[in-house]
């Protein structure tokens, strides 16, 4: 069976679903279900204290679903390793997306900031999943200080424009002793296929899934989409070529 | 007693305690972690620990994220 192992857990599923920017709660858990993801990314606010509000991720059904709780907002190593200590007191399994994105325009991962706090919470005893642009010696850097898998952005969060760092990624899939999961920027399943017939373990979603009209519907085509992609890894794709090969016959041809 | 609970200043009730500051919120408590004065607040002490005047609170809760 061609199951994904993160931190020594088994998941069939290699599209993980990020929760945010649905338009319903109802749109968000349908796209769920209908992504047959297994982890799901959550983000840590401050409660509105006047209006607190049906808290709707209180019924996620957390037996189904593995909450993977974002350090989202944190600007430096500090505010990160805060974030993931307020997710574990909160009650969640102690896993962690690491993101520390200071930059509010691009929203790119700070490097130095992201290996500081992996360092920490490591020793902490999370399972760090660190959110980081395509740079394969970075990602060296983080799997030696422990973290549970990679997360290279395929462009920037939100953007939809496909696998752009797909020259690094290659890199990275190439030299990774852990799980490659390709995060963000992916905004059709073909790019989620994309980045699976390179060789990536599994995809990150979020906006293609909640600005698409149908959620539901989009959810299940990234589903099939990292399928296709995952078995033709699997298969074994035919190399690229300059010069034309034939593909039918270059003898018996009607003519002398 | 005027405490900051979120960044906002409030008048509660002294001898409040975290976990009767949730209830008078409606707060679910499943999900839900507490920093006192900058310090987490593990769930079990939620019952034993009384609020007092000058207290920063931040209550936080999981939403919607990537």
């Amino acid at each position: 069976m061609d199951e994904l192992i993160i931190a020594g857990r088994t998941f069939n599923s290699r599209l993980l679903v990020g929760t945010g920017k649905f338009a319903s709660n109802a749109q968000m858990k349908e796209a769920m279900e209908a992504s047959g993801c297994e982890i799901v990314t959550v983000a840590l606010r401050r409660v509105d204290i006047d209006n607190p509000g049906d808290d709707m991720l209180v019924h996620i059904d957390r037996e189904k679903y593995l909450f993977l709780p974002n350090t989202s907002g944190a600007r430096d190593a500090e505010e990160a390793v805060r974030l993931a200590r307020l997710a574990r007191a909160a009650g969640c399994e102690p896993w962690v997306k690491l993101e520390v994105t200071p930059d509010p325009y691009y929203l790119l991962p700070d490097p130095v900031e992201t290996l500081k706090a992996a360092e920490i919470l490591v020793k902490e005893g999370f399972v760090v999943l660190p959110y980081i642009n395509a740079d394969p010696v970075l990602a060296k850097r983080l799997q030696e200080v422990g973290t549970a898998t990679v997360m290279p952005l395929g462009a920037p969060i939100g953007t939809n424009r496909g696998l752009k760092t797909r020259e690094q990624v290659a890199i990275i899939i190439e030299q990774a002793i852990v799980p490659v999961v390709v995060d963000a920027g992916l905004g059709a399943p073909s790019h989620a296929a994309e980045a699976m017939e390179l060789g990536a373990d599994a995809v990150l979603v979020n906006t293609a899934l909640a600005v698409s009209p149908d959620p539901a519907r989009m959810a299940a085509a990234f589903k099939k989409g990292v399928e296709a992609g995952r078995e033709a890894y699997l298969a074994g794709l035919g190399a690229e070529r300059r010069q034309a090969e034939a593909s039918s016959p270059l003898t018996g041809f009607l003519r002398d | 007693m005027t405490l900051t609970v979120n960044g906002n200043p409030r008048d509660l009730t002294p001898g409040l305690t975290v976990q009767g500051l949730l209830e008078a919120l409606k707060m679910e408590l499943d999900l839900v972690a507490v920093e006192l004065n900058r310090s987490i607040l593990p769930k079990a002490r939620f019952a034993e620990t009384a609020l007092r005047d000058g207290d920063a609170v931040e209550i936080v809760h999981f939403v919607g994220g990537g």
